[in-house]
Order: structure tokens, then sequence, then C-alpha cells
């Protein structure tokens, strides 16, 4: 018995061994709750529409998530003629794969992470703005007219939202001295949150990283590159089954682990009152998963144009001013007050 | 945060395309016929440079089912719930137009009590019609996963209580036949206007709220604001009525300048804007629906007392014969002027010679290659969802 638990703890030990169980335990874990944060968007909706939302399978719908799941399995998958067939197959795992490789940094508790990178911040970053490559190849893979357009447009909008996006996570970096996510979460349960302390940059950079990730995961009213309503689907018009499934699914995923990067970076991670763990972590996340759900069925959407004047009149001068403010703030705290 | 679009070139709706800067890379959009937001079945061939649309082509007719024909092989009394399908929006207008010019030839005046009734249907009709135009037209801007189908949905519960006062009256939600040639074939029951009364003054409510969810919400009116403009002399060319030429600063409307059933004895107010884009149209419906809503409530309550149909009760469908003449009878439908044309001398007496709808919304579309080449597509679809067209009036 002795044995087996030194065992586990050599395994445990060795970041390689850790990583394995973590990882596999973080993606079942997430990808569980992913199906019922579908679910219950799709019930806070029906909310919100005076609707009842989903019903029939299981007890309040409960388990629709997993019906939807084995429906997309068992449908059809067609190539359309004149598709790339490589590229068109590889465009949708591969979005996955990158969106789940921004989770490995996402630490969700004080030991939970499955790697616990120096570069944490700027890996997480990487994968999302790497994303724009299988969209990409998804548009121009599917030879139809509406896929080209949306994956046009989902290049330019994640090619400038990128831009604010990196320079407001330069501002926790700054402030935490750490580009290692866990640094930064520690350094705020020891100073302060980024969002109120030193008072100034941290509130900005937090709205503007959480509107920059909004456009990143293609969520209203950013959703441009899948506006069903003027491109039918955008990018996953052609897509049947389950690969059209992971599309949605991934965005889903980006949009959590978005939220998750917030509030570990900005909100202070796994601290809170009471009892600090792991438990307001995935508070916060969800909490900020609920926002985004209620903007996005509360607001319009933007056109393209107006899409790329805001991030460039808009978010990335301030996003700026944060950053020199956020420099400014930590040389000030480190001089005690003296330029 | 204001942010308008500079057009990138005068839109020019004859623009020959080999006259176009060769070096530009153009693509051909067929947005349609089996496109989710044009409104039916509804082709548009657009030709795009980048996402600008330097051309507009488009192609009704994908939902012709030849009417009129079909009109000149039926009894008189048959032809109402066809024509019910024209304008499947609003039904009831359509009903009271066919048989208008009916009653034109048969020399039949309707008693006060069936008109006023004709006139509080035609009023709440008109509200049934416009939320959907101003649910479809949020769902075009954002969706039908997202915020444009919250309102699409909210237009549509208030439309639900309209079609509950119409099912109470007619027994049918949405083809109600409840015309015929002479008057009204089913009385107010008991407690009507109460119900009539209690459904619009919920749906005044919900329309307040619908105008702090949309009108009061920056990005609508960055999306709508000087997209699509309809100058008045462009209105005035293209022949467009109804809300679309009121947006235009056109101020005309049937009920108030050649009034019908019993318009001439309650005021109606004209809805104008100035300004002809999206924005306008979209306000100019939207007060058009509360005025619509306070024209039928003031009319619910004075019903005058008699009958609600000339003469005797026509029993069977060939009863009504009209030997000869011609007759045109415009209404103000929800769209605009609705026309119809009848000549009368069909075999017996008992169906048309020939019968002529003129559709509000064909002109509405006409205007499509004048206002969307120099837009988005994006604004394509946003101007098309404020043009209202329904497509079984376009087609026919």
């Amino acid at each position: 018995m002795s044995n087996l638990s030194e065992n586990i703890e050599l395994f445990m030990g060795n970041p390689w061994g850790r990583g394995v169980v973590l990882s596999i335990a973080i993606v079942t874990v997430v990808m569980t709750l992913i199906a019922w944060t579908i679910w219950f968007e799709r019930k806070f909706a029906g909310r919100m529409q005076n609707r009842v939302g989903p019903t029939f399978v299981g007890p309040f719908g409960l388990l629709q998530p997993l019906a939807d799941v084995i429906k997309m399995l068992r449908k059809e998958l067609i190539i359309p003629r004149g598709a790339d067939p490589f590229l068109f197959l590889l465009a949708p795992p591969l979005t996955l794969f990158f969106t789940l490789a921004g989770l490995a940094v996402v630490p969700f508790g004080p030991s939970i992470v499955v790697a616990d990178l120096e570069l944490g911040v700027l890996w997480a970053l990487a994968f999302s703005g790497l994303l724009l490559f299988p969209i990409w190849i998804a548009g121009w893979a599917s030879n139809n007219k509406y896929a080209l357009l949306g994956g046009m447009r989902a290049v330019a909008q994640g090619v400038s939202y990128e831009v604010p996006m990196l320079l407001t996570a330069l501002v926790p970096v700054i402030q935490c001295s750490s580009f290692n996510i866990t640094e930064i979460v520690n350094y705020q349960i020891a100073n302060g949150w980024v969002i109120y302390w030193p008072p100034g940059p941290g509130i900005f950079a937090a709205a503007i990283f959480f509107v920059a990730s909004l456009a990143e995961a293609n969520r209203i009213p950013f959703d441009i590159p899948e506006a069903e309503s003027e491109l039918i689907a955008g990018v996953g018009v052609e897509y049947t089954g389950i690969l059209y499934g992971l599309l949605p699914l991934s965005e889903y995923l980006h949009t959590l682990i978005s939220s998750a990067l917030v509030a570990a970076l900005f909100l202070g991670g796994w601290d809170g009152p009471f009892a600090p763990g792991m438990h307001w972590m995935i508070l916060k996340t969800l909490t900020l998963f609920v926002g985004i759900l209620w903007i996005r069925w509360s607001l319009l959407r933007f056109r393209s144009d107006q899409l790329l004047r805001i991030c460039w009149y808009w978010l990335v001068p301030i996003s700026m001013l944060t950053v020199c403010a956020a420099a400014l703030s930590k040389y000030l705290l480190a001089s005690g007050g003296s330029l | 945060m204001s942010i308008a679009m500079p057009s990138p070139f005068v839109a020019d709706p004859y623009l020959d395309i080999d006259d176009y800067d060769s070096d530009a890379d153009l693509m051909v959009l067929n947005l349609g016929p089996q496109h989710p937001s044009t409104h039916g079945v509804f082709r548009i061939k657009l030709i795009l440079d980048g996402e600008i649309i330097i051309k507009a082509i488009s192609y009704p007719g994908y939902l012709h089912r030849g009417v009129e024909k079909l009109c000149e092989k039926l009894n008189y009394a048959m032809i109402t719930p066809i024509v019910d399908k024209n304008d499947y929006i609003s039904p009831m207008i359509n009903e009271q137009a066919i048989n208008m010019a009916f009653e034109s030839l048969m020399g039949v005046e309707v008693p006060r009590r069936g008109r006023w009734i004709r006139t509080i249907l035609a009023e709440m009709q008109r509200v049934a019609s416009h939320l959907i135009a101003l649910g479809t037209f949020a769902m075009d801007l954002g969706g039908a996963i997202g915020g444009g189908a919250s309102l699409f949905m909210y237009m549509f519960r208030d439309r639900e209580l309209i079609l509950d006062c119409f099912e109470e009256l007619t027994g049918c939600r949405f083809h109600y036949n409840t015309h015929i040639a002479g008057g009204q074939r089913h009385d107010l029951p008991e407690g009507w206007s109460e119900k009539v009364k209690t459904a619009l003054a919920q749906i005044t409510q919900h329309l307040e709220d619908c105008k702090q969810l949309v009108v009061e919400n920056p990005i609508f009116a960055d999306r709508t604001k000087g997209v699509g403009v309809i100058t008045q002399q462009l209105a005035l060319e293209l022949g467009l009525q109804g809300p679309i030429a009121r947006a235009s600063g056109v101020d005309m409307d049937l009920r108030r300048d050649a009034p019908y059933h019993c318009y001439d004895e309650v005021k109606v107010n004209v809805v104008t804007e100035s300004s002809g884009d999206t924005w306008a149209r979209f306000m100019v419906r939207l007060r058009e629906a509360q005025e619509s809503i306070r024209i039928a409530t003031e009319m619910v309550d004075g019903v005058p007392v008699g009958p609600i149909f000339a003469g005797k009760v026509v029993k069977t469908a060939i009863a009504i014969k009209i030997k000869e003449g011609q007759s045109y009878v415009a209404v103000e439908s929800p769209r605009g002027e609705l026309g119809t044309y009848l000549i009368a001398g069909g075999p017996k007496g008992i169906s048309p010679y020939r019968l002529k709808i003129r559709p509000p919304s064909l002109h509405a579309i006409s205007a499509i290659p004048y206002i969307l080449p120099g837009n988005n597509v994006s604004d394509a679809i946003a101007i098309l969802g404020s043009l209202d067209p329904v497509m079984g009036e376009v087609d026919r």
C-alpha cells in the first residue's frame, strides 16, 4: 500500500506524469462543463425570450447536450464537390486542438494547472491568435462564397483585436512582473487584484481585454464571421455532422477560456473572501460566462467596418495608455512615490 | 461614439460592369432564393468588390402561383380566401380590398357597423404586420441566435395577442375569410372590445420596452442611420408608398387622403420622417403601430349598433353576380397602396373577367438596385429587411 502511494507521489512529482493526469482530468471536466453550459445558455435564452428552452430530453432537458452530440455523430459527413478534402477535414479538429492547447496554462487552483509555463500569458494568447488559421482554412477549403467572406472577416477581426488583447494583457504582466499566470495570481493574492490595485489602469485593461476576447471568440456583438443573417453560417456553412459541431464547440471553449483568463489575470484567480480555492476561480469564470451570454442575447451585431473602427480608434489607443499607466504605477510603487 | 461609413463611390444602378475598374477582383454573390434573410424566396444577384456591393440585380418570381389567373376561374365568394394568401402578413386588409372592389361593382353600401368593424380590424392587422416588420428587421441586424432574435420573439408574443382577438372573432388565426361582398361574416362576440383594449394596452407597453431595447441602443443607430437612403425624389419616381415613402418625407396616406371604411370619422395622424434611411423606416413603422393602436382603442369603444351586412347574408357562393363593369379600389395596406383592378364579366357573371392586384411590395423591392450599391453585404440584409417585402404579394 505504501509502495503504491509512493509510486503515485513519484508519478505526480514528475512534470510529465502530472501533466498527463491533469490534462485528462481538466479536459474531461471542461468538456462536460461545456455541454451543460450550452444547455444553460439555451435555457437562459429561453427565459429571456419568453420561451422554455429544451424540455424534452431528460428532466428539464438536461440530457439535451448528449442527444445533440449523438445526433451530430450519426449524421453523414458531406465533402462538397470542389472543396479541398484534406484542408476541409483538417480545419475543425485543428480548431479544437488550438483551443484546448490554450487551456493548458489556465490555472484553476494553486496547483491545478496542466503546464505551469514561465510564458503562460504568451502561450494562451498565441493559441488564441493561431485559431485564425483553422477558421481561415475552413473558409477557404469549403469553396463557398459565404464561407470565404466569413473567413475573410474572421481574419480581419482576429488580427485587429489581437492588438488590444496583447497590450492589455501586458498590464497584469507589468504589475506582477511575471508572464507566469500562477505567479500573477499569487502576486494579486498578496497585493490586491489587478482590476483595482493600483487604481486606474487595471479596470480599463480588464474591460478592453474582456471586449477583445469577445471579438476573438466571435461572440455577439462581434460575431460577424458567422453572421447568420447575411452569411448563413459563415465558415461553417458547408460543414455537416460532427465537423460542424466542432466549430461552435471550440467557440464555446474559447469563450470559457477567455473568461477564465480574465478571472486569472485581472480578478485574482482563486483568491476570494472566506475560503480561497478552486471554487472561486470557477465561480468567477462562470459569472463572466453568464455575462457574455447576457450580452449575446440582448445586443445586435456590428458591421465589419464599424468593428475594425472601434478597435483601431478606441481600443488600441486606450490599451496603450493603460500599459503606460501600469508601467508608471509600477515604477512609483517600487520607488516609493518619487519619480 | 458615432461610426459612419463613408460611401466609397456614388451608387449607379445602371452601371455596366465592363466599365468598372478593370483591376478590381469582382465576385458574384447570389443572395437567395434559399437565403434565410430574404423574407421568402427572393434572389438578389450581388456583384461585389471585396465586400462592397457595386451592382445589385433582383430576381423576383420564385413564389409565383398564378393567383390572378386562378381568380378568373373562381366564383366571387371563392376569391376572398385566395387573396388572403397574397400578403400573408396582413390577410385582413387583402380581404377588405378585394371585397371593396366587388361591392363597388355591385353597388352595395356596407352598413356603418360593418365598416366600423372593418376599420378596427384593419388597424389591428396593421399593428400585427408592423410588429412582424420590426421583429424581422431586428433579426436581420442581430441574427437568429442573438439579440435580434429576442426582439423578434417579443414582437411575435405581442402579435399573438392580436391573433387571439381575431381568432375569437373569426375562428381563424391567420387566413380569416371573414369579409364577404356586402359586409362582415361574423359579428363581434360578447366582451370582445374589452379583450381588444387589454391586448392593445399590453402591446403599447411592450413597444415602449422595444424602444428602450433597440432604439436607444448605439449599435442599432450605427447600423441603421444613413444606410440605404431613399430620397424623396426616388421614392416618387419609383412609386413607393406606405411607410417607405413616408420615411422619405412623402406625406401620403390613403386613410387620410382618400378615406374609405370609417376613416373619415376618425382622426388619422400620418407619421412621416425625412431622412429616408433604414432608421427612418423603422421609426415610421414603430410610430405607425402606436398610432394604429390609438385609433383601434378609440374605435373599439364606440362601435355603432346596426346590421353588419347589407341586405340578406349571401347563403351560397354563386349568389354574387356582377354582369359588367370595371373598378379600381385602393386601400392603405401596411406596406402601401394595395390596389385591386377588377373587370367583371366572366362566364355567367359569377367570376371576374380579369383581376389585377397592385402589390405595394413589388414597388418596394424595385428600389433595391438603386439603394444597395455602395453598401456592405451586411447592410444589404438590413436594407432588404427595412423594405419589408412580402414575397407572396410580390409574385402572386
